[in-house]
């Protein structure tokens, strides 16, 4: 079909015009793809949600309402060791990356898969934590300070539940159509994703754990 | 939320490649230059944030002792004033985010042409305004309204 | 018996047969009426077998223009609701003095306060703002259609669904009647046990997550998706203020989301984040509110001000004065909204230096808003200047915004806040603003770029009569508020007992009901304009010798919107194309890529509407089985990976050849 090839003549100027008079692109114009950027802006956003509960602790963190405080509660070997897995699993993510660039599918999935059990040993051990606190009468309905503990702490876990359901099915596309175009980008999203939760448990453990512990 | 292609992005083996025109301006939107014939959905399209081993262990290696510093500190009652170690595990906490921004998340000037980083500027910005206006703003609240903490500041009210 | 009644409350939560309003008789006519409009809309959908395109060409429509127009109608009908609500308080207020209750007991008088501003900010205003840049952005910029287009119907749909479930207050159950903002300790459990509160969150919780991931999409395309050639000072005005409004969306709407859901904690767990006791602070609540409510006001302004400039220069025949100087006042005003927000409590109790800091970026703040309306008046300077409707709206805008403008510098200074805060002075300043600004800006848009959406344009003498009653209408409604503000009277009241406060009521109402003539007029403007559109027909897609490249696209635009992408050189593209004889290409067509609709984003939204309305019932097994059911169905999405096609070569053939052939035929 004659009209889906460039005509030499044609009755428009545009086409045959040199670049600075050309008012449109002849053919296929590619747009870059924004997947990414715009997973980044949404954790743009999701910053501000924990800068909200941040705040919300700065403020209502000394609040003990004469009960239990963080020095009191507070059990650090076992922040240092939540810490860790969560570190850990950082870099667990980032050796599947690296296999996923070199478009190595099993290794890919392997690591994957640790990164996983990293994630679900933070939250078994979150989980753990939180029961103690629950037990020792330490509700986050006993004053402002639990109350902006177990929010700014257990949301942050929720996010981490939702990224080990998330890493689980991306495990299962991987596993089902290969390391495509459209899963690496995942994977990559994913990965800003969990990396990004890495950062706010820095702030997590600084500003309430390893603070909530000092005078 | 899924990750979902853009409206115009061909998919891998269809596409017809027509004549891929070149803009005559210099455009932020195009900032890779990066031209026809390329697989758009390369992860090397990220071109900045190519992942390597050593960058990740270099960063891991970093964040541990960014980590272990400030437990240390703390558990250890290394220094005798609170004041100063809250100060100076805060500042640990913030050189490891920006060691895991750069090691673990790429983020470099010309990650999707500078907006990658401009984004988190701003972001981080408004985070700071957020935090440290409320904690301004909350303080001279409860000076000023919380009842008898200074009766009812009528005498040393926060101005 | 104990085991069904507990399995009633098990499935049930606190809902009850209770819930259902049958002794109020306004609710029951509301009722009546919103029943026989909707079985008629079903019996004329079901005759005229529209089901099916209903379901194929708008439900499941990726296409940015779609969700734009059904945006706008969303907020179009919300706003009679919101309008309906002004009229009860204006009405009310006329008349009840001293012995005279009025019609309106406080217990239904305080809900109607409260839903009137939570209806006009979050489902006719955001709405109306949404689809405007949803419409007019992707064009404007080149693109097909934005970054995230499934994203992009399954934000419309929470925005709708959040907005079903404010309205299903009216009939199940009660609404809050707190004010828009719902402060605790009144918005506590304690005392507001009852589930209004609730339907406000979990309506702003739904409709936020539509809005924020909207604000995401619409940022990601215009940072990513403009045409070549259009670096970001090329953008037209109306893209630059979409670009700083999906800023400010992400970086402010999850600070709601997070306030919301620490009220909902408070008030169904017993944490202790706002209440009175146990270390609470209820005035950290008011302080997150306004950092997000500040911001949000510009979010709707903003997009106003893209309008406005849009309209001033096309219908001025000139290029819009100070191109640059626009763009920087609204970056400037971007970053300067997230440092005024404790102007909205001065008189909570900061302080001096605390209120003197943002009493001053205040008025700082106000600074590069009247460079733009210089600007402006500067490009209808020596302009060729045609007086259709969208410029008399935005000559409207210039002359009321200014002065709610100024005002709020009025209002800025903190020693005069502290007299007028809460007053009706400050209800009379923000309409002033909003209805000056925000909707006068929408009615200007809509106005503008309806014959690009439905190919005719509207008819002119209505929507002239619209404009001057909604003019006469507001000014006549809110002067006397301004007055009643001055002389001491509070808001959010119901009755009074100074009866010389009487004719200032009664003048306002007069105004109200000149706006419900406005608002008749323009309902008579679309059905005037539906029958008559064969002579307000369209044909070469650019009615208004329009200045962006929307205009340089048929009305309605093909689904794919260019057939090439255009080449961009200069500000104002299309005013250059056309300077330069541009000739529309008629040969070299290809097939061109454009993704499937979707049923997902009307299914995923559709359970957390119903998610939300079990959290507001307490039925907390079915809100865990439409959560799971929620992510589920989001899963289950991600397994689709054939979600695009291609338009062949030969339709874009054809729709070209024709709209070639109409433009040839109107010449």
């Amino acid at each position: 079909m004659s009209d889906t090839a460039v005509m030499s003549t044609s009755t428009t100027a545009s086409v045959d015009a040199p670049d600075n008079l050309r008012f449109y692109v002849p053919g296929d114009h590619h747009v870059e793809n924004g997947t990414l950027l715009g997973f980044w802006f949404y954790l743009m956003s999701d910053c501000l949600i924990f800068a909200c509960l941040f705040a919300i602790y700065g403020v209502l963190g000394r609040s003990y309402a004469a009960g239990p405080s963080g020095a009191d509660l507070f059990d650090l070997k076992l922040v240092a060791i939540n810490t860790s897995l969560l570190l850990f699993s950082s870099i667990t993510y980032g050796f599947a990356m690296l296999e996923m660039q070199k478009r190595k599918t099993g290794r890919t999935l392997l690591w994957l898969a640790i990164t996983g059990l990293l994630g679900l040993g933070f939250l078994g051990l979150e989980l753990y934590e939180f029961a103690h606190l629950i037990h020792e009468g330490a509700v986050p309905q006993r004053s402002a300070f639990l109350s902006a503990f177990f929010v700014l702490v257990g949301t942050h876990g929720l996010h981490v539940f939702f990224g080990c359901i998330w890493l689980v099915v991306l495990m299962v596309q991987v596993g089902r159509t290969g390391l495509i175009a459209e899963n690496r980008r995942r994977l990559m999203c994913l990965s800003m994703f969990w990396h990004f939760l890495d950062v706010v448990w820095i702030g997590v453990f600084t500003f309430v754990y390893l603070m909530g512990v000092l005078k | 939320m899924s990750a979902t292609t853009s409206a115009t992005a061909p998919l891998d083996n269809k596409a017809p490649r027509g004549i891929h025109a070149q803009p005559d301006d210099v455009d932020h939107s195009h900032g890779h230059g990066h031209g026809h014939g390329h697989d758009h959905l390369d992860d090397d399209h990220e071109g900045a944030s190519h992942s390597t081993l050593k960058g990740y262990v270099t960063g891991f290696i970093l964040a541990v002792i960014l980590t272990a510093i400030p437990f240390w500190l703390v558990m250890g009652n290394v220094l005798d004033n609170p004041r100063t170690t809250a100060i100076v595990i805060l500042g640990f906490a913030a050189v490891q985010i920006v060691v895991h921004m750069i090691y673990f998340l790429h983020m470099n000037t010309r990650s999707e042409s500078g907006w990658s980083l401009l984004a988190l500027i701003f972001t981080l910005v408004l985070v700071v305004i957020t935090l440290a206006g409320s904690l301004w703003v909350m303080y001279h609240l409860n000076t000023n309204m919380m009842p008898g903490m200074m009766d009812h500041g009528m005498h040393t009210p926060a101005s | 018996m104990p085991d069904s009644s507990e399995l009633t409350k098990l499935i049930f939560g606190r809902l009850t047969w209770e819930a259902i309003p049958l002794h109020e008789p306004i609710l029951l006519v509301t009722f009546a009426a919103v029943l026989l409009g909707g079985l008629a809309v079903v019996a004329g959908l079901t005759y005229f077998r529209l089901w099916g395109p209903l379901w194929r060409d708008w439900i499941t429509s990726i296409d940015h223009k779609k969700i734009g127009i059904m945006y706008i109608i969303l907020g179009l009908v919300m706003l009679l609701r919101g309008f309906a609500d002004a009229l009860m308080m204006r009405t009310q207020q006329a008349i009840a003095f001293g012995d005279n209750a009025g019609f309106l007991p406080p217990h239904h008088y305080d809900q109607i306060f409260t839903a009137h501003g939570v209806i006009m900010i979050f489902f006719v205003a955001m709405p109306l703002v949404t689809g405007l840049m949803n419409f007019v952005v992707p064009m404007q910029i080149g693109a097909r259609d934005v970054a995230f287009p499934f994203l992009n119907n399954f934000s419309f749909w929470m925005t709708a669904f959040g907005a079903v479930l404010v309205m299903a207050s009216l009939f199940v159950g009660e609404f809050a009647r707190t004010g828009w903002l719902a402060y605790p300790p009144l918005s506590g459990i304690a005392f507001s046990p009852d589930v209004g509160v609730d339907y406000y969150i979990w309506s702003l919780q739904v409709a936020g997550v539509g809005t924020t991931l909207s604000g995401i999409n619409l940022l990601a395309t215009i940072v990513k998706m403009r045409a070549p050639g259009m670096t970001f000072m090329k953008m037209p005005i109306f893209t630059w203020t979409s670009l700083c409004t999906n800023v400010l969306i992400i970086v402010s709407f999850p600070v709601l989301t997070a306030v919301l859901a620490l009220l909902s904690l408070d008030r169904y767990v017993g944490t202790n984040f706002f209440t009175n006791d146990l270390g609470g602070n209820a005035m950290m609540y008011v302080n997150l509110i306004w950092i997000w409510g500040h911001p949000e006001v510009y979010i709707l302004v903003l997009p106003a001000f893209g309008v406005f400039s849009e309209v001033v220069s096309t219908f001025s025949g000139k290029r819009l004065f100070g191109y640059a100087s626009m763009v920087y006042a609204t970056v400037v005003i971007t970053i300067l909204s997230y440092l005024v927000w404790l102007h909205h409590f001065f008189t909570m109790g900061s302080g001096a230096s605390v209120n003197s800091f943002f009493g001053i970026t205040t008025m700082i703040i106000s600074i590069p808003t009247g460079a733009k309306i210089f600007n402006w008046l500067f490009t209808m300077y020596k302009g060729r200047i045609r007086y259709e409707v969208p410029m008399l709206w935005a000559i409207g805008f210039m002359f009321t915004f200014t002065i709610g403008g100024m005002t709020g510098v009025l209002l800025a200074v903190p020693p005069a806040d502290f007299v007028l805060h809460n007053s009706l002075f400050l209800i009379a300043h923000f309409h002033n603003v909003i209805i000056g600004g925000v909707v006068f800006g929408m009615f200007a848009g809509i106005t503008y770029w309806f014959p690009k959406a439905f190919g005719y344009k509207l008819d002119a003498f209505w929507g002239k009569c619209s404009f001057w009653f909604w003019l006469v209408g507001f000014w006549l409604a809110f002067a006397p508020v301004y007055v009643l503000g001055f002389m001491g009277v509070t808001r959010r009241l119901s009755h009074f007992e100074d009866p010389s406060l009487q004719i200032w009521f009664q003048i306002a109402a007069v105004g109200a009901f000149l706006i419900l003539c406005g608002i008749i007029c323009m309902g008579i403007t679309l059905v005037v304009s539906f029958m008559r559109r064969e002579s307000l027909r369209d044909h070469t897609g650019d009615p208004w010798d329009g200045r962006t490249l929307e205009w340089s696209t048929s009305s309605p635009p093909p689904a794919y919107n260019f057939a090439f992408t255009p080449q961009i050189h200069d500000n104002d593209a299309w005013a250059d194309m056309k300077a330069r004889q541009y000739q529309r290409p008629d040969k070299g067509f290809m097939p061109i890529h454009m993704p499937k609709n979707t049923w997902a984003g009307f299914v995923i939204s559709a359970l957390a509407g119903g998610f939300g309305f079990c959290m507001i019932w307490q039925m907390w097994l079915l809100g865990g089985v439409a959560f799971a059911l929620l992510v589920l169905t989001a899963i289950i999405h991600t397994f689709n990976y054939k979600r695009d096609y291609y338009i062949p070569a030969d339709d874009v053939v054809r729709i070209e050849s024709d709209r070639t052939r109409l433009m040839a035929a109107h010449v």
